[in-house]
């Protein structure tokens, strides 16, 4: 974990004994250190699998299964995402070096986030990140990246305060940080201060309900993904989310199954309106990249239901089901960055908007049959990557006896169904407006985008073949760390 | 060879097609034909190697897909889905074959050798999943077809039949995790293997609600009253192949999976739902005929009629004994044949006039003798001529209700002389009279791509209604042994009595026999 930490300080040297050097240089860099970091996650998952929970750090750190799998998807989602930083054309926020130290920063606070039993330390995880985060939205310099940047910096200032606000009431009433210690002493006394507990709870849900953009916390998403460039909101449709979806497993779980009634139901309403609510938004949208940011809201929502359900099998949905997502969510986020204008044409209302993927298919036939696989895929049309998620995900809900909340989970599948065929239906159906080609489609596009794409469409359409190890790598993994 | 005829069936048109990408767009029209040749000749094949005696599985592959969760790779064909296989092979070559000039020409190849991968993998599958993703992928292809080849509302109709048919058979992926769940419980390993939850015999309660999830799935496919709203503006809209493969083969998937799923798996809910069923579908086949009678259009004429004969395929189906499924199982075949060359027929028109208003022709009997016959003698078979391919299967279907109830079965038969009714009608303005309209004067008569996809639609509407033993005796004999699973799974009383059984008949009848 220390790893992307000594690489973003070696940028940050380089940069300080040599400056104005090309941003492929950091790309390499940076990528190599990812690849370390991810070569000993490789060694620690080994570790793991023969002896168990390692604690270390004056059992501060913890790594268990749960932090080896959700490491696993934090890494290698951001090795796809650096190489997206080689654009065609030129963008003000990669010629700074800095920019790749925050995100190695970044990586290593979210490494910490989710290697953790301890409340502080997830504190400082989730700010490090955060902050780093912020800046790496507001350096894609564009007015709506400002807004979005201060946006999410609010919001997260308040999540940040919910957080510890609930953490110390935690404290209060266990006297530990370590969550397992506060699970053990509120099992202990029964939850006696149970009007405590409810109010930490509270807190807690809010601060993660942000992080997570679940309804009805979720207004900053669209916005902030709408002003971040695509593909830094691709990354964050995926890797802020699994971690916090990490804390929220460890937080929450032995909360829900420990009769605390109102939580559950609680959490039941936010699964349901999340997902639900987040769909109907989508529906009305009409620039394609705001669809996606909702999207992500209600895939967020589908996914919360294994912290509702919280069997293993449950767990390992989740995991299963954010790795398969990780490809299909930032190939389709990186369809729209290698279609980044710098200046829009007259009939074009926002960067990604539905017309502007009018008739693609007779101009770029290659990359409209590429984003309909991706869209197909988070549609959940087998055999497609996410349709095995959602499998696994409604089975879990069946098997725990959640019989309704399976129903709503297929339903609103179906409903998400529409807003993804609509830009199929743009893509195949309508006649390409006068005067665009198919160059637009892929202006942006070099050699190392296209191979991330490539690698994300393969991840997408074979995953038929990945999903047998990958489930009994996970199975095994969550079921050894008792989730 | 023969170990793998059936992947080689499902994989051989998709990996031509991907293939065909790079054949020049002039070209691709004969290499279509030649690859959907060879499948249909491998699916001769597979009918020539099928034993008719045999009334298991036959031809069963099996691949491990994921096995931590039960899912596997199995395909089989038995004589309820052989027939379909070949048919759908069939149909996308013929289809090919006379496809007539359209845009992009290269793309709708290409895209209609994805949907014949889609088509047989449905009717091969084994295993639940498998079929699922086959049955959701097969939704894909014909989106586009309709969407990119269709009339002004394209867009409209291809987005409802997407919608409609994902929603329903969301609902049955549902049903079918519960079903794994129940066999998980019941054996403790995962299983989606259909011969594996033939053997689950489930409580009464159970079955009902399962037979439901499925039912909103299949029914929304075929499509039954009141789901089949998305239907008419399919047909209206799609293309003329687009309508001959939705109506001869996709329709067909959901009848299919009634037998394969719903009747083995839950034979108690079956009987319960039985007269419910049978209602809906006798209002189908009497609503959408007089439906049909108030159309204007031709094609829709083809269209409702195509729901209306699909309400007896349901009613046989739901006749729940070897008379009434093997006819419903024959009538698929024979509705395939006979409404995809209707269908055909009214592309013809189409392609000369650009219209398909009945009230733009009249007389064109005397300009088109050679139409008129074709669509004469397929008219016939579709209200169910005798010595038609239609009338087999429409007779054993009402001959097996018949059995559980008189007064349903007289009102399905009262429904099929409306039928022919409004079909006759249709033909007298189209076809009799004298040519009023002056762009009729001139039209040329069917030429010779039209003729090789229609003579043999025709030859074969003869001959199997003529001589329909060849595919009715493997059809019966796999459906003997799927009513017999059903008397001997069924647990009410009421099951075990609507259901006969088989070996108890055959074994009274040899006791009777000695007796003399």
């Amino acid at each position: 974990m220390l790893i992307p930490i000594i690489g973003a300080l070696l940028i940050i040297t380089i940069d300080i004994i040599k400056g104005g050097l090309h941003k492929t240089l950091y790309v390499g860099l940076s990528l190599l250190f990812l690849l370390m970091d991810f070569g000993a996650l490789l060694d620690a998952s080994g570790v793991f699998a023969q002896n168990g929970t390692v604690m270390g750090v004056f059992d501060v750190m913890m790594i268990d299964g749960l932090a080896i799998l959700s490491q696993f998807i934090i890494v290698g989602a951001s090795m796809l995402f650096i190489p997206l930083a080689l654009t065609h054309k030129r963008f003000h926020e990669f010629s700074y070096p800095e920019f790749f130290a925050l995100f190695l920063f970044m990586i290593a606070g979210f490494q910490f986030m989710v290697a953790t039993d301890n409340l502080i330390l997830v504190f400082v995880g989730l700010e490090t990140s955060s902050l780093a985060l912020y800046t790496l939205i507001a350096m894609h310099n564009r007015d709506k990246s400002f807004e979005a940047a201060v946006k999410y910096f609010t919001m997260g200032a308040l999540a940040a305060g919910f957080y510890s606000f609930g953490a110390m009431i935690f404290y209060a009433l266990t006297g530990s940080v370590e969550i397992n210690q506060i699970a053990s002493v509120l099992t202990a006394n029964k939850f006696e201060d149970m009007g405590f507990v409810l109010v930490a709870v509270v807190f807690m849900l809010a601060s993660f309900g942000f992080k997570l953009s679940l309804v009805p916390f979720h207004t900053w998403a669209p916005d902030v993904y709408e002003g971040a460039s695509a593909a830094m909101a691709g990354f964050m449709s995926i890797v802020p989310k699994i971690a916090a979806f990490i804390v929220v497993m460890r937080l929450f779980e032995f909360l829900v199954n420990s009769g605390v009634v109102w939580l559950e139901i609680v959490i039941y309403a936010f699964v349901v309106v999340t997902m639900t609510a987040a769909n109907i938004w989508a529906l009305i949208q009409t620039d394609v990249k705001r669809m996606l940011a909702y999207s992500s809201v209600s895939h967020a929502g589908f996914v919360m239901a294994a912290v509702l359900i919280g069997t293993t099998q449950a767990n390992s949905a989740l995991f299963l089901y954010w790795a398969l997502f990780t490809f299909t969510n930032l190939g389709s986020f990186s369809m729209l960055w290698i279609s980044r204008q710098k200046h829009l044409p007259a009939y074009q209302s926002s960067d990604h908007s539905y017309d502007k993927f009018a008739g693609m298919i007779q101009t770029a036939p290659m990359a409209a049959v590429i984003m309909a696989v991706f869209m197909l895929s988070l549609a959940g049309i087998p055999p497609f990557a996410l349709f095995w998620g959602k499998v696994y995900m409604i089975s879990s809900a069946v098997n725990a006896d959640y019989k309704v909340l399976a129903l709503i989970m297929a339903l609103n599948s179906a409903i998400a169904g529409y807003y993804y065929l609509k830009l199929i239906v743009y893509m195949f159906m309508r006649e390409p407006i006068v005067g665009s080609n198919g160059h637009v489609y892929v202006a942006n596009a070099t050699l190392s985008l296209k191979t991330i794409i490539g690698f994300a469409a393969i991840g997408t359409i074979f995953a038929l073949i990945a999903v047998n190890p990958l489930l009994e790598f996970i199975t095994s993994f969550v079921h050894a760390s008792g989730f | 060879m023969f170990d793998h005829i059936l992947s080689i069936l499902i994989f051989f048109p998709a990996l031509a097609g991907l293939f065909g990408f790079v054949i020049q767009k002039d070209s691709v029209r004969a290499y279509g034909v030649a690859v959907a040749a060879i499948e249909f000749a491998l699916s001769l094949w597979l009918w020539y190697a099928f034993d008719a005696n045999v009334s298991g599985m036959q031809f069963m592959e099996f691949l491990p897909l994921v096995p931590a969760f039960g899912i596997n790779y199995i395909l089989g064909v038995d004589g309820v889905s052989l027939f379909i296989i070949i048919l759908a092979s069939f149909f996308t070559m013929i289809g090919i074959a006379s496809l007539s000039d359209t845009k992009n020409e290269k793309n709708m190849i290409i895209t209609l050798l994805f949907l014949q991968m889609t088509m047989v993998g449905v009717f091969a599958a084994l295993d639940a999943i498998v079929f699922y993703i086959f049955w959701e992928l097969s939704l894909v292809p014909m989106l586009y077809i309709i969407g990119a080849w269709g009339g002004p509302l394209r867009i409209y109709a291809s987005v409802k039949f997407f919608l409609y048919t994902f929603a329903g058979s969301l609902v049955m992926l549902v049903g079918m995790l519960f079903m794994a769940y129940y066999f998980y419980q019941a054996t403790g390993t995962w299983s989606f293997a259909i011969l594996d939850w033939y053997r689950l015999i489930l409580p009464e309660t159970f079955q009902l609600w399962l037979f439901v999830a499925f039912f909103i799935g299949f029914a929304i496919k075929v499509p039954m009253f009141p789901f089949h709203t998305w239907l008419p503006y399919a047909h209206g809209q799609a293309p003329t192949i687009g309508s001959v493969i939705l109506a001869a083969i996709l329709l067909k998937m959901g009848t299919y999976a009634f037998i394969r799923f719903s009747l083995p798996m839950f034979p108690d809910a079956s009987v319960f739902f039985m007269f419910p069923i049978a209602v809906i579908a006798i209002i189908m086949i009497i609503y959408t005929a007089m439906v049909a009678y108030a159309q204007e259009d031709i094609k829709q004429v083809v269209a409702y009629s195509s729901i209306s004969h699909m309400g007896v395929i349901i009613l046989g189906t739901f006749a729940l004994n070897v008379e009434g499924i093997t006819g419903s199982v024959f009538l698929m075949i024979a509705h395939g044949v006979v409404s995809g060359a209707l269908f055909l027929l009214v592309g013809v028109i189409y392609d000369r006039r650009h219209t398909k208003m009945m009230s733009e022709f009249g007389g064109l009997a005397q300009v088109m003798p050679r139409y008129a016959t074709v669509f004469g003698l397929m008219l016939m078979a579709s209200v169910g001529l005798p010595l038609t391919i239609n009338f087999v299967g429409e007779f054993l279907s009402l001959l097996g209700f018949y059995k559980q109830s008189h007064i349903l079965t007289l009102l399905a038969g009262v429904a099929i002389i409306v039928g022919a009714i409004y079909m006759l009608a249709a033909y007298k303005r189209m076809f009799f009279g004298n040519v009023t309209n002056e762009k009729n004067k001139n039209l040329p008569d069917v030429n010779t791509r039209e003729w090789l996809a229609l003579i043999p639609l025709a030859i074969i509407t003869v001959w199997l209604g003529v001589y329909p033993k060849p595919v009715l005796e493997p059809i019966n004999n796999s459906v003997e042994s799927i009513v017999q699973l059903m008397h001997e799974k069924s647990i009410t009383a009421e099951a075990k009595e609507r259901i006969p059984n088989l070996i108890k008949d055959a074994e009274a009848a040899t006791s009777a026999q000695e007796a003399h």
